[in-house]
């Protein structure tokens, strides 16, 4: 097994409210993050791809499908976007680094042509991170 | 496809420390074979990063595996704040008879942090420089 990562970056803005909670309650569990008029993130996001290389290509998965994958995907849905507001699949969900990167993990396994998605990790910053895998996979780097 | 999708939170936490690499069961020919300039009795430092990360459901309402704040404060009292500026072997008391190595700082933090109440400890890795990395998932 051989796996495959490529990583972009995008640049979106987001708040933690959870409106079945008071205000003070909101206050209490998310911080700073509940802002009312939201903050924002560079986001990168690393997505790995397991499989074997093909014997005539030698890839696993074509980077240029890939690629395309992701800014048809993620790129276009998220980029310079409110998450809260402007990502239907994040409709009702508080954006928190894990939400976002299980919604990136149901947009993009169903479209990998070659391979398997193996891993989504999406940085909110440098020293935060979430991981998405299929049980028994591991989450190892 | 029907198996559950797992989800972890990775966070990256520094301190800066000094260490030594020398063992008393060992003379002083075999620390320098073994240990080099690592093993020199003034010892040296680094500026460690830690990065951990935790398993969990994810609360619906919350839209977290655990609360950031409560697990900043449980690793600042576990682990940085004891060893932030200090000498591991001189300051931090398992290190009086274990070599202080990366590998050993991995174990003795997963020790300090398996506790955290809100989520599972899955690892610790410790980067000692940018080019030196070292993980440690339990046994």
């Amino acid at each position: 097994m051989v796996y495959l990562t490529r990583k972009i970056e995008f640049a979106a803005s987001h708040l933690y409210h959870n409106p079945a909670l008071s205000a003070e309650e909101n206050r209490r569990i998310f911080g700073k993050c509940n802002n009312p008029h939201g903050h924002g993130h560079n986001y990168a996001l690393e997505v790995t791809i397991a499989g074997e290389p093909d014997p005539v290509t030698g890839m696993v998965l074509d980077l240029k499908d890939l690629k395309e994958i992701l800014e048809r995907e993620i790129m276009q849905r998220m980029d310079h976007r409110f998450l809260n507001y402007e990502v239907a699949e994040l409709k009702g969900k508080i954006p928190t680094c894990e939400n976002v990167a299980r919604v990136i993990w149901d947009l993009l396994e169903p479209k990998i042509p070659q391979g398997r998605l193996y891993r989504v990790r999406l940085y909110e910053s440098a020293d935060l991170f979430a991981d998405c895998f299929r049980n028994g996979t591991g989450g190892a780097s | 496809m029907a198996r559950r999708l797992n989800v972890e939170l990775g966070r990256r936490y520094r301190f800066a420390a000094s260490h030594r690499l020398h063992s008393a069961q060992l003379s002083e020919e075999e620390n320098q074979r073994i240990y080099g300039k690592c093993a020199n009795p003034y010892g040296h430092g680094h500026n460690y990063t830690v990065e951990v990360r935790f398993s969990g459901s994810v609360d619906p309402g919350t839209g977290m595996v655990a609360n950031l704040a409560d697990l900043d404060a449980f690793v600042n009292e576990r682990v940085i704040e004891p060893f932030d500026h200090r000498s591991l072997q001189d300051e931090v008391p398992v290190f009086r008879d274990v070599v202080p190595t990366t590998e050993n700082l991995c174990k003795e933090i997963f020790e300090r942090l398996k506790s955290f109440p809100q989520a599972k400890l899955e690892a610790v890795r410790i980067e000692e420089t940018s080019n030196n990395s070292f993980e440690y998932a339990g046994d």
